[in-house]
C-alpha cells in the first residue's frame, strides 16, 4: 500500500503540469477572443455584442439555420426512430444493412458530398428541364428555404443520430415494452409513442442536439451551394466587421456550452452507460 | 396482427418471426429510400463525374481516367499531400496530447474537474468550424490579442501556416481523443498494475508492458479516426488561411466554384473521389481496430 501511495504522489507533478497546459490552451483564445470583441482602441466597449441584433442579415441567417435545425431534427428522427425500434424488434439481416449504410456518410467529407450535390442539381437545367422533375429541382433550391440542404444535413445526421439511437435502445427492452403495449390493446404506433420513446427520452435528446449543433455550425454544403445560413453569414461580415463575427463566435459557443450541459442535465443522470457514446 | 397473439405459445420462435417481418421492412424502407435518394444519387453523380471528360468544343462526353490522373498531378497533388501532412502531424500530437490529458483526469480524484474536462471535450470536439477559426485570428492572427502583445510577429511567428493550421486543429482534435480514449484508460484495471508492481515493475515498466499495448489499438483507431476528422475539416482551413496553405478540401472548392478555371468541375469530383478513397481506408482501419480494443472495455 505504502508503494501504491507514494507512486501515485510521484506522478503529481507531471500531471498539474499537463492539465495546466491544457487549461491554458484551450481557456487563452476563448479569453482573448473577449477581449479582442471589446476592445476598442484601449477601452472597453460592448458595442460589438449589441449591434448583432440589428446587423445587417443577422436575423435572416439565424431564422433560416434554426428553421433548417428544426425540420432536419424533426426529419432525422422520424426516419430513423422507426426504423432503429423495428430492428430491434427482427430482420437482424436488415440490421447490418442499417448499419453500414448510416456510417457511409462517414466516408464521404462533406465537401465531396457537396460535390455530388451540385453535379445532380445541374442535371437539372441539363437533361430535364421538360420533366415534372425539374420542378422539383427548382423547388428544393428556393432562396427562401433551401430544401436540398435539409436533404444533405439529414445524410450527414445519420451516422450521430444512429450511434445516440443504437446508445439508447440498447439499455431499454424494446420487446418487452412493446409487446406489454400490444397485449394492453396498444395499437403498433400507439405502443411505439407512448411505451417505448418516453423510455428513449435520453437517447432522442442526444441525437437532437448533435444534429441542432451540426446544422447550426455548418459551412461547407451551405457555402458552396451558395446559401446564407448563419455559419456562412459570420464569415461573409467578417471582411467588414471582425469585431463582431469574434463576438459572434463566442456567443455561438456559449450556446452550445449551456444546450449541453442542459442535455447533461437533463439525459445524463438516468443512464451511466450512455455517456461513453 | 390480433390472430397471430394466442399462437405466440404454440411456436413461439416461427410465428415471431413471421409477425414482425412486414413491420420491420416497412418501417426501415423510407429511410432507406431516402439515403438512396440523397445521398445514393449523389455519390453515383460523384463517381460518374469523375470518370466523364468533357470535350469543351463540341460537349461530347466520354469516360476516361483523365480528370483522376489531373487530380493527382502538380497543384492538386501538392494539395492532397499538404492535407494528408496537415492531418498526419495534427492527428499524432492529437493523440499524445489527447491520452496525456485524459490519463490526467482519469486518475484525478476530483470527480468535478473529470466531469468538467469530459463535458468540455464534447463541446470542443464539435467546435470546429467558422467560430474555431475566429477565436484563433482574434487570438493569434495578423492585428489578434496576443500577437500584438507578445510582438509574436518579430518572432516569425504567422497564424497563415502550416503550423498555425496544426495549432488551430489541435482544439478539436485533442478533445476529440479525450473522448475516444477515456473508455480505455477507464478499462485499465487498477489490479493490473498491482500485479505488475508486486512483481516489481517500475512505473515505465508497467506502462511499457502492460498499459500500452492492451491501449495500442485504442490509440491506433483514436489516431486514424483524429486524421479523418482533420483530412475532412473545410470550414476552419476556409475561413482563417484562404488558399495560403494547399489543402485539397480548398482545391476542391476553387474547383467547383469555377475560380481557377471554367470546367474544372469533373476534376473537383475526381479530387472528391480521391478524398472518399482515403476516408474509406481510414474506415477500413478503424473499424477493426476499435472492435479489438472494445475486448478489453467490457
Amino acid at each position: 500500500m505504502a508503494r501504491l501511495t507514494s507512486s501515485r504522489m510521484r506522478v503529481r507533478p507531471g500531471r498539474a503540469v499537463v492539465l495546466a497546459a491544457a487549461a491554458v490552451y484551450f481557456l487563452v483564445p476563448l479569453a482573448a477572443s473577449v477581449v479582442f470583441s471589446v476592445d476598442s482602441g484601449g477601452h472597453v466597449t460592448f458595442e460589438a455584442y449589441s449591434q448583432i441584433v440589428g446587423a445587417d442579415g443577422f436575423t435572416a441567417s439565424l431564422l433560416l439555420s434554426l428553421e433548417l435545425a428544426a425540420t432536419t431534427i424533426a426529419l432525422v428522427l422520424l426516419l430513423m426512430v422507426p426504423a432503429m425500434v423495428a430492428l430491434r424488434l427482427g430482420a437482424p439481416k436488415l440490421r447490418s444493412v442499417v448499419a453500414v449504410v448510416c456510417s457511409l456518410p462517414l466516408v464521404v467529407p462533406p465537401i465531396a458530398f457537396v460535390a455530388g450535390i451540385s453535379t445532380v442539381l445541374k442535371w437539372g437545367p441539363e437533361y430535364l428541364s421538360r420533366t415534372p422533375l425539374f420542378q422539383t429541382i427548382v423547388a428544393i433550391q428556393n432562396e427562401n428555404y433551401p430544401f436540398v440542404l435539409v436533404l444533405a444535413y439529414v445524410v450527414m445526421a445519420l451516422p450521430f443520430v444512429y450511434q445516440a439511437l443504437d446508445a439508447g435502445l440498447r439499455a431499454i427492452d424494446v420487446r418487452t415494452l412493446v409487446e406489454a403495449a400490444r397485449s394492453c390493446g396498444a395499437s403498433w404506433p400507439q405502443a411505439l409513442v407512448r411505451a417505448v420513446l418516453p423510455n428513449l427520452r435520453g437517447a432522442l435528446l442526444n441525437a437532437s442536439f448533435l444534429t441542432l449543433a451540426l446544422v447550426l455550425g455548418e459551412f461547407t454544403v451551405a457555402h458552396l451551394l451558395g446559401y446564407e445560413p448563419f455559419a456562412v453569414w459570420i464569415v461573409d461580415i467578417s471582411g467588414a466587421q471582425a469585431q463582431m463575427s469574434v463576438a459572434v463566435s463566442v456567443l455561438s459557443l456559449l450556446v452550445t456550452w449551456v444546450l449541453l450541459l442542459a442535455l447533461a442535465a437533463v439525459g445524463g443522470r438516468r443512464a451511466p452507460s450512455r455517456t461513453a457514446a | 396482427m390480433t390472430t397471430a397473439l394466442p399462437r405466440v405459445d404454440v411456436a413461439p420462435a416461427a410465428s415471431a418471426k413471421r409477425r414482425r417481418r412486414a413491420p420491420g421492412w416497412l418501417a426501415v424502407v423510407p429511410l432507406l429510400a431516402f439515403t438512396a435518394i440523397a445521398f445514393g444519387l449523389p455519390a453515383l453523380a460523384m463517381l460518374n463525374g469523375a470518370f466523364t471528360v468533357k470535350d469543351q468544343a463540341t460537349g461530347a462526353a466520354s469516360y476516361s481516367g483523365a480528370n483522376l490522373s489531373t487530380s493527382l498531378q502538380g497543384a492538386y497533388l501538392t494539395a492532397l499531400l499538404g492535407s494528408v501532412k496537415l492531418s498526419a502531424v495534427s492527428a499524432a500530437i492529437a493523440t499524445v496530447g489527447g491520452l496525456l490529458l485524459a490519463q490526467a483526469v482519469v486518475t484525478s480524484r476530483f470527480r468535478v474537474l473529470r466531469e468538467a474536462v469530459l463535458t468540455a471535450s464534447g463541446v470542443l470536439a464539435n467546435f470546429g468550424g467558422v467560430p474555431l477559426a475566429f477565436a484563433f485570428v482574434a487570438t493569434l492572427g495578423n492585428s489578434g490579442v496576443l500577437t500584438g502583445r507578445l510582438s509574436l510577429k518579430d518572432a516569425g511567428w504567422d497564424l497563415y501556416s502550416f503550423w498555425g493550421l496544426t495549432l488551430v486543429y489541435l482544439y478539436f482534435l485533442v478533445p476529440l481523443m479525450v473522448l475516444t480514449i477515456t473508455p480505455a484508460l477507464e478499462g485499465l484495471r487498477s489490479q493490473w498494475r498491482e500485479a505488475a508492481q508486486n512483481n516489481g515493475a517500475t512505473h515505465v515498466q508497467y506502462w511499457r508492458h502492460v498499459a500500452l499495448p492492451v491501449l495500442t489499438p485504442s490509440l491506433l483507431g483514436g489516431f486514424v479516426l483524429l486524421f479523418g476528422s482533420a483530412f475532412a475539416a473545410y470550414a476552419t482551413a476556409a475561413a482563417m488561411v484562404g488558399s495560403t496553405v494547399p489543402l485539397i478540401t480548398l482545391q476542391i472548392a476553387d474547383a467547383l466554384s469555377g475560380n481557377v478555371l471554367v470546367g474544372q468541375e469533373n476534376v473537383a469530383l475526381a479530387l472528391s473521389l480521391d478524398m472518399v478513397v482515403v476516408a474509406g481506408l481510414v474506415m477500413a482501419v478503424y473499424l477493426p481496430l476499435q472492435r479489438r480494443s472494445s475486448r478489453w472495455l467490457a
